[in-house]
């Protein structure tokens, strides 16, 4: 075990992935020489070679059809889009063609290619650096979707992707590179190397998709989460004295419905929280699985927290950003109902 | 109210009820155009990105330094797979018509594009077509009851149901899935042929698009990447004048030829006559050797006419002149072999009329068999379970669940 942050931990999944299969190849913007503006792929290319870590044009659309072409070719592309905010002029070959040549062709065809970004605020990323589109992308038929909360997931995740025959897009909560963060920016910031999630296997390992983790177990109320909001629940309820079982979701597609049922079949309340805007967002599916599975083991409406729905401002971050005063309010209102 | 508007318009040559007019078109004469070594650079053959290469004169005698000299048993073969291609989609059209299949796009005109071009590869290289290159299919063996059955969306289809009629595939003839989505295939392509590369494989792609879907971004992706990384890929521009109503001026082909796209990103462009069979090959050829040898990738555009309807959907009536097609400068590809392999005593009325009856015989055979496997009306049919299956590999739980209520529903 060694003390990584979640930079570190996704490095070292590239790492080994390109070390263990020859069908892996990294691609992306700034990914090769320089090793990434986040340094996700540092070193990679040095000890892999230009073949293997490529350096690409700045143009999404023509990356992602790049890494389908190669997947059906039998490489496993792994392509890095520099901010989730960057994704859209690769959208429709995301979700018209990389989605759905398994099911066009019958099955004859695979693209077995993995799409990393990085997604969230809190780092001063303004409209253009910020966004949580992965709810645009649960949306598509075909993908799988992805986000760890901490390096030890980052890491195993992100292999069991690699791995993984069906196209996946990880998302990369940005403002949780370096430490765990509870929404509050005017603490100091936490390393991860205080947290036991910052304990990672040097060596190669997997975390499964569709199995949710509880990251605390409670019988007040449940929180079902993801990405950085895994923290902000995490404190807000604390704040508040609840005991809260708080559930990281880490795979979007496929959902683990089981765990979330069981939990709020257990506690009767329910907080679904994600820092994506909140119309039309991922947190409304879950409310709508929650409310067809559990109706009747529900003491009080199921409360939603979310991003504004506004773009993501630059001047008014914290105000915008679903920090532990939205989750306690949501928490009290699930809790008021008797 | 007079127009203050000093916008440019491009105005087609001509529509309903004018005279046709392909003055616009820039013709160069039979065996004009010298044929560069594989390896020369881009930068020093941009000339035949403006020119023309053609081989065949109108009196289908072959001559230049293009001409390929097949034997004459590949031209033959040649004629074959074009002449069944056309019968194929005369037969199929005319099913469409008679309700059996919902829809179809005929490649009437524009057969020696996918037939030639085909016959000058080598059975290893990935094809990624778009909708209108079933002469790839005819090339490569694919057989005609796997192709009416796809169109039919019965029990044998190779899409389980799945797409649109033409959107075919065949991983054994290295001939990749049709999206329906245009220009999508083009940067796929690149990707695929870099892969070759990284793998150090002696394997070119080659792929296809309408001079239409060429104002997508992904057309000029594929040209900004091919040229990159150098990608053995042949990027093909079927320059047919047509994209459904919409005038190739509405692509950008009023100030500039589409093959001068490729010297813009450093990719040898090369302009040729698309329905000469001879010169469609040798240029073909000549593109597949230098993406074989290291001298990278080339586009082509294939300058031929869209002689019939976008799609069954389609008349086009509505929006050109309506004899516009018999007018066209370059003929037609199988009248213009068919007179070549005459004029070298290797070909006759007789031989074709037989060749015509033998090859249509095995069209309307195809076809009994096929609607015994299903049509959309009649017959067995898919089991609509095959709607759940492929999304992923493995099927997730709520995918179980939706189709156990599909099920359901159908009682």
């Amino acid at each position: 075990m060694a003390n990584m942050n979640m930079i570190q931990a996704l490095n070292s999944a590239m790492d080994i992935m390109l070390g263990r299969d020859p069908s892996v190849v990294l691609m992306g913007e700034d990914i090769g020489y320089f090793g990434g503006v986040f340094r996700a792929t540092e070193g990679l290319q040095r000890k892999y070679g230009e073949h293997r870590v490529i350096d690409t044009p700045i143009a999404e659309g023509g990356i992602v059809a790049a890494a389908i072409g190669m997947s059906v070719n039998g490489l496993r592309p792994v392509a890095e889009i520099q901010f989730a905010d960057y994704i859209y002029p690769g959208f429709d070959q995301i979700a018209s063609e990389l989605a759905r040549i398994r099911y066009r062709s019958a099955g004859e065809f695979s693209a077995p290619v993995t799409i990393r970004t990085p997604c969230g605020g809190g780092i001063r990323g303004g409209q253009t650096h910020s966004q949580s589109p992965e709810g645009i992308f649960t949306h598509v038929s075909g993908l799988k979707v992805v986000m760890p909360s901490n390096p030890y997931d980052a890491k195993g995740l992100l292999i069991t992707c690699i791995e993984d025959d069906d196209p996946v897009i990880f998302f990369e909560p940005k403002r949780l590179y370096n430490g765990p963060f509870d929404g509050d920016p005017n603490k100091p910031a936490v390393p991860w190397s205080s947290h036991p999630k910052g304990q990672v296997d040097e060596g190669h390992y997997t975390v499964p998709l569709g199995k949710a983790d509880i990251v605390r177990g409670g019988a007040d109320v449940t929180i079902i989460t993801y990405g950085t909001m895994v923290y902000v629940a995490l404190a807000a309820a604390a704040t508040l004295r609840l005991d809260a079982e708080v559930i990281d979701l880490r795979s979007l597609v496929p959902l683990d419905v089981d765990t979330i049922c069981s939990s709020v079949r257990k506690t009767g309340r329910c907080v679904v929280a994600h820092e994506a805007t909140r119309f039309s967002g991922f947190g409304a599916e879950i409310l709508s699985i929650v409310q067809e599975e559990c109706f009747w083991d529900l003491e009080a409406p199921i409360q939603r927290v979310a991003g504004w729905d506004t773009p993501y401002p630059h001047a008014f971050e914290w105000e915008y950003f679903p920090g532990q005063a939205r989750v306690a309010a949501a928490l009290k209102a699930a809790m008021e109902v008797a | 109210m007079k127009s203050l508007s000093r916008l440019h318009l491009p105005e087609a040559p001509a529509r309903p009820g004018e005279a046709p007019d392909f003055s616009y078109v820039h013709l160069s004469p039979a065996g004009a155009i010298s044929r560069p070594d594989v390896n020369a650079r881009a930068r020093d053959i941009a000339f035949l990105s403006t020119e023309l290469v053609r081989v065949l004169d109108d009196a289908g005698t072959a001559m230049g330094s293009w001409h390929p000299h097949l034997d004459v048993a590949d031209l033959q073969i040649g004629l074959r797979h074009m002449l069944l291609t056309r019968l194929f989609d005369d037969r199929m059209q005319r099913m469409q018509r008679a309700g059996k299949v919902s829809f179809y796009i005929r490649s009437l005109g524009e057969e020696a594009v996918s037939v030639a071009q085909c016959m000058a590869l080598r059975p290893a290289d990935m094809l990624f077509p778009s909708y209108r290159n079933q002469g790839l299919h005819i090339v490569r063996g694919t057989p005609l009851v796997d192709l009416m059955s796809q169109l039919l969306s019965n029990t044998r289809d190779m899409c389980k149901g799945r797409q649109l009629p033409v959107m075919y595939h065949s991983k054994p003839a290295n001939i990749f899935s049709i999206s329906g989505n245009l220009a999508t295939q083009f940067p796929q392509a690149v990707g695929w042929a870099m892969a070759a590369a990284i793998k150090g494989e002696d394997r070119l792609a080659a792929t296809w698009i309408g001079e239409g879907s060429s104002a997508e971004a992904d057309f000029h992706h594929a040209l900004l990447f091919a040229s990159v990384y150098q990608a053995p890929v042949i990027l093909n521009v079927v320059n047919n004048q047509w994209a459904i109503s919409t005038f190739q001026g509405y692509a950008g082909g009023e100030q500039r030829s589409f093959a001068a796209r490729g010297p813009g990103y450093g990719i040898a462009g090369i302009r040729v006559d698309g329905n000469d069979f001879l010169a469609v090959y040798a240029v073909t050829q000549w593109a597949a050797e230098r993406a074989r040898t290291g001298a990278g990738p080339t586009l082509i555009e294939l300058v031929t006419y869209r002689a019939a309807a976008h799609s069954t959907s389609d008349d086009p009536a509505r929006y050109r002149a309506k004899d516009d097609h018999e007018h066209w400068p370059l003929g037609d590809p199988i009248a213009r072999l068919k007179l070549h392999l005459i004029n070298l005593g290797e070909w006759s009325e007789e031989r074709h009329q037989a060749l015509t009856a033998e090859l249509d015989a095995l069209v309307v055979a195809s076809w009994k068999e096929a609607v015994t496997y299903g049509t959309m009306s009649e017959g067995p049919r898919l089991n609509a379970d095959l709607m759940f299956e492929d999304v992923f590999k493995d099927m997730p739980a709520h995918l179980e669940r939706q189709r156990a209520a599909m099920r359901a529903e159908k009682g």
